[in-house]
């Protein structure tokens, strides 16, 4: 089929099923289910062809570019390059999209009559027809054009729920941040064009020997601004806590699973392909922001209980660990080890991939249980597992997938990702090791924070009694929702058990790339021995711990349940209390849980804690009446940042304003000033 | 043989541990000037606990009742892919990361069984027992990370068998990360001064809290699968750092030296432990973190000397 269309048109059609899809939900928006029915059905088929397209590409290896020129301009062409690391992206991009889509014909329902679906389904399917754009074009404006259409059609998702004055403010602050980080990705793009005298992206790369080193670090700098702002790096990571939460889950899903990694796929863009050669310091930073990012985002995460917050934070926690194995990369290549820096490069790929699965998972089933319960306080919920057991089993696998429990995904990219770190450490000199072992021993703490905060939350949220009278009236999500994490979670298990086909292919993804045409492979990899690093430092195999797993639990079950005293009674009993009547009071809440890792981390999150007492007697204050504690974390980043930069610019404003006088005589000298100047310096 | 080999690595472990806690409650018997119950009692206790009925809490759910089996799994699983008493057995699921790793899904669902009941005792105790492993886990990654760099490889059948102590250039790194390697043990088997294992309703207590509401079988797994991580804790300790008398080759002789000279390591263990625990008082848990980050940067100095 692929030799009979031609792929350039096939990418055509695949983009305009998401065109389609936008205007037909707005043309029909004036019912709400007919608008439904044509932005799932047009983005469920734009994602199942999109995900047909990028694995054809995968497997036949081929790349792809087309131009169209545009007549009125020299610099703006809209050109495509879609090689296989587009190919990846796109890969991802449609699968998350596929699976948030079918949620999303159940999810919207709520919305009937309240807010108009015609809009969403516009901007959602804008949104991914946008995403697609940005991993495939290969202009520098072009790109810019369709990184202003994802980033606008998302701040409409964001403040797509708008009754609520909280929305509003995160929409702002979201758009902003991501305003700041396009004025540094326009700047770099300048820079180069000045040097370069193109905006193809081809042509920067066989030009680049024509920018000299001081440029060169200045566009990286602006990069990582730009870049790292999307991505939700440390310390511009604001927007992301504040945004992901307001959004619609599933737009929160598609936010956090695929849209924070364009940021990670421009940085592999251009730093590993465009970029090169680069001095080393570029990869040591991006290590160090790497760690950085991963041991906040899960500390900050464990001070959380919005849970769309906490899964925010931890979207910034594993951008750091995806910038961890991109980080060990470009130093391995700087330090001319380029299979070292395959090794790395495929441990951030893989890890992007397995991120966008589950934590997308995870904000779909957050979604389903605060579609139920109307608050994302999970202080109220407790015992949802007893009225919402399959979202509690998507709930858990997803856990365990982010915790990197093996044998789900998130274990395998985790172990190629302390691989690359591992022989960062063995093989490099005493500098070199000193950063990479903070690196590892950073990756290292992170998993088992990690670990801590997602006991915490799946512990709060579905385990022991109800916290709250609501959850007594919650029930199971719709079908078209369960079907939708039910595939993830299926995805988060079959990209742990295929880890080794998986990690081939990423190796023939990172090959494609120009600077890697020659490598040697680290690593070996197949279906049964799973993933071997080379000189036999290591080698890990899914299908075998799988099926290790299995055997003995089911053996233990069975010899324990129908072998020995198989007769046993059980009793259903309360709780036992001491001897008082147990109720929701007596459970351990989500900030009780994690006072004690806030406390042993007081240097680094600032806790305060208030405490409000009410006496029966206020005179005496002998017998509280109620004691309400509040633990709050200070907002170091806007304390210590945002917060000095904005009187900055407050002052320098009102500076300003003097020269706006209204006199119109101030106003004619102000421009005879200028002209002067101006003929000064041409002559 | 290797058949035969693999059916002992994989009982070795289940069936000895219960020995060692009774090994270790005479000792501190001993200590306390009493005479201490036999050192087979907790194979009894065991035995009586399987026969009993149970009580559940009605606010369980499948966590708790599947909880036991899970982490019953995962020692045996552990236990079957470390080396005990030979270093040939080259398991699939042996790399260092691997093993560290399915530990921690025992931990989760330990943590989250003792969350599921909603009793008070439960849910501090995970919290407890969530903050130490959190900061246990680097400690214990980096302290087998330096014999792994030390032997090339992070299989820990390859580390096992090749005698690092040979390697006297290096010795101070092993001793530095041992020592690492050690604390985290005290602390992953819940034991002084992280832990005390032999009280009930403390207000400090950690594993002990969490198995609060558990009865007959499921308490009987559980306290099990305690007892098998504490060897598996020991296997590791003695078999990577000092990998003496272990068996390298498929014989008879070797073998049945490797399995005396690994009851005798576990003994020494055991006593090194009822000693610290009769020595010691329990830290205040807001000290525990101190020890923990002590291990770590042992082990980051032991990693920063072997270059």
């Amino acid at each position: 089929m692929l030799e009979i269309i031609t792929p350039s048109v096939s990418f055509f059609v695949l983009l305009s099923i998401f065109f389609i899809g936008a205007i037909s939900s707005l043309i029909y928006q004036k019912n709400d289910s007919i608008a439904n029915f044509l932005s799932s059905f047009f983005s469920i088929i734009g994602s199942l062809c999109g995900l047909f397209f990028s694995v054809s590409m995968i497997i036949y290896g081929k790349n792809l570019s087309f131009i169209i020129n545009y007549p009125y301009s020299s610099f703006f062409k809209i050109s495509f390059h879609i090689d296989l690391l587009s190919a990846f992206f796109i890969f991802i991009i449609s699968l998350i999209s596929l699976f948030c889509s079918i949620y999303g014909v159940g999810y919207l329902k709520h919305f009937y009559k309240k807010y108009s679906i015609g809009v969403f389904g516009f901007f959602y399917n804008l949104l991914i027809g946008s995403l697609l754009l940005v991993v495939t074009a290969s202009n520098g404006i072009f790109f810019l054009i369709a990184w202003e259409i994802m980033s606008i059609s998302s701040y409409f998702l964001v403040v797509y729920d708008r009754y609520d004055t909280d929305n509003i403010k995160a929409g702002f602050l979201y758009l902003i941040m991501t305003y700041v980080g396009t004025v540094f990705i326009i700047l770099s793009f300048l820079f180069i064009y000045k040097y370069i005298g193109s905006f193809e992206f081809i042509d920067i790369k066989s030009g680049i020997s024509l920018i000299p080193l001081s440029i060169k670090n200045n566009i990286f700098i602006f990069t990582i601004i730009g870049f790292g702002t999307k991505a939700g790096i440390i310390p511009f990571h604001i927007w992301l806590p504040a945004a992901h939460p307001a959004a619609p889950s599933h737009v929160s899903a598609l936010m956090s699973g695929v849209m924070i990694k364009t940021g990670v796929y421009m940085m592999i863009r251009l730093f590993v392909d465009i970029l090169q050669p680069i001095p080393v310091w570029w990869g040591i930073l991006i290590l160090i922001i790497g760690s950085i990012s991963s041991l906040l985002g899960v500390l900050y995460a464990l001070t959380e209980h919005d849970i769309k917050r906490l899964l925010a934070f931890h979207s910034i926690e594993n951008i750091g660990i995806i910038l961890l194995g991109l980080g060990s990369a470009l130093i391995f290549y700087s330090l001319n080890m380029p299979e070292l820096a395959l090794l790395g490069l495929m441990a951030s790929l893989f890890h992007t991939l397995n991120h966008a699965i589950f934590k997308s998972l995870l904000f779909l089933s957050a979604g389903s249980v605060i579609n139920e319960m109307h608050t994302r306080n999970i202080e109220e919920y407790g015992g949802i597992i007893k009225y919402m057991p399959q979202t509690a089993m998507f709930f858990l696998i997803g856990s365990m997938a982010i915790s990197a429990l093996p044998p789900f995904n998130g274990f395998f990219s985790e172990w190629l990702t302390y691989q690359a770190l591992f022989q960062g450490v063995a093989q490099l000199n005493l500098s070199f090791q000193g950063i990479f072992i903070i690196a590892a021993s950073s990756l290292a703490f992170t998993g088992g924070l990690a670990l801590t905060c997602f006991v915490k939350a799946f512990g709060i949220i579905f385990l022991a009694r109800p916290r709250s009278t609501k959850v007594s009236s919650i029930k199971e999500s719709p079908l078209s929702m369960r079907i939708g994490m039910g595939f993830l979670a299926l995805m988060s298990i079959l990209f742990g058990l295929f880890s080794g086909y998986t990690s081939r292919l990423l190796e023939k993804i990172g090959k494609d790339l120009s600077i890697f045409k020659d490598t040697n492979y680290f690593t070996s990899a197949s279906f049964y021995q799973g993933i071997d690093i080379k000189n036999s430092f290591a080698s890990v195999s899914a299908p075998i711990i799988f099926v290790v797993l299995i055997i003995i639990i089911f053996a233990v079950i069975f010899i324990f349940t129908f072998v020995i005293n198989k007769n046993q009674k059980i009793k259903i009993e309360n709780t036992w209390g001491c001897g008082l009547n147990l109720n929701k009071r007596a459970e351990i809440t989500a900030t009780g849980f994690a006072r004690s890792i806030i406390l042993v981390f007081k240097g680094i999150l600032k806790p305060s804690i208030q405490n409000e007492v009410e006496y029966h007697d206020a005179d005496s204050r002998y017998l509280p009446k109620s004691r309400v504690i509040t633990i709050h974390v200070k907002n170091i980043y806007n304390y210590y940042f945002y917060q000095p930069l904005r009187n900055i610019i407050n002052i320098i404003s009102l500076k300003t304003k003097n020269i706006q006088s209204g006199n119109i005589n101030a106003y004619i000298s102000y421009i005879f000033i200028s002209l002067i100047i101006a003929l000064l310096s041409v002559l | 043989m290797t058949i035969l080999i693999w059916i002992i690595q994989l009982f070795f472990v289940p069936v000895i541990s219960p020995l060692i806690i009774g090994v270790i409650k005479k000792i501190k018997a001993k200590f306390q000037n009493r005479q201490g119950s036999s050192i087979f009692q907790f194979y009894k206790d065991l035995w009586k606990l399987m026969y009993k009925d149970e009580v559940v809490s009605k606010d369980a759910s499948w966590i708790f009742l599947y909880a036991p089996f899970i982490i019953f799994t995962v020692t045996i699983a552990v236990g079957a892919s470390i080396p005990l008493f030979a270093s040939f057995l080259n398991g699939p699921t042996s790399d260092l990361l691997v093993i560290v790793y399915i530990m921690a899904i025992s931990t989760f669902f330990l943590s989250l069984a003792g969350m599921d009941t909603g009793s008070a005792f439960g849910g501090f105790g995970s919290s407890r027992e969530m903050t130490i492993s959190a900061l246990a886990e680097g400690g214990l990654i980096f302290s087998l990370l330096t014999v792994a760099l030390v032997s090339s490889s992070t299989n820990v059948f390859i580390i096992s068998g090749i005698n690092i102590l040979t390697h006297s250039q290096h010795l101070l790194s092993i001793m530095l990360a041992f020592i690492g390697f050690f604390i985290i043990l005290l602390a992953e088997t819940t034991r002084f001064p992280f832990d005390n294992p032999s009280t009930h309703l403390e207000l400090t207590m950690i594993h002990e809290a969490m198995i609060l509401e558990y009865s007959g079988k499921r308490l009987a797994l559980m306290e099990w699968a305690s007892a098998n991580k504490l060897i598996i804790f020991i296997a590791l300790g003695s078999n990577l750092f000092f990998p003496l008398g272990i068996a390298q080759n498929i014989s008879w002789l070797a073998l049945v030296i490797g399995i005396i000279v690994f009851l005798l390591k576990i003994l020494f263990f055991s006593t090194i432990i009822a000693i610290l625990e009769s020595s010691v008082a329990k830290f205040r848990f807001f000290r525990l973190p101190d020890l923990l980050i002590t291990s770590f940067i042992l082990n980051v100095i032991a990693i920063v000397l072997i270059n």
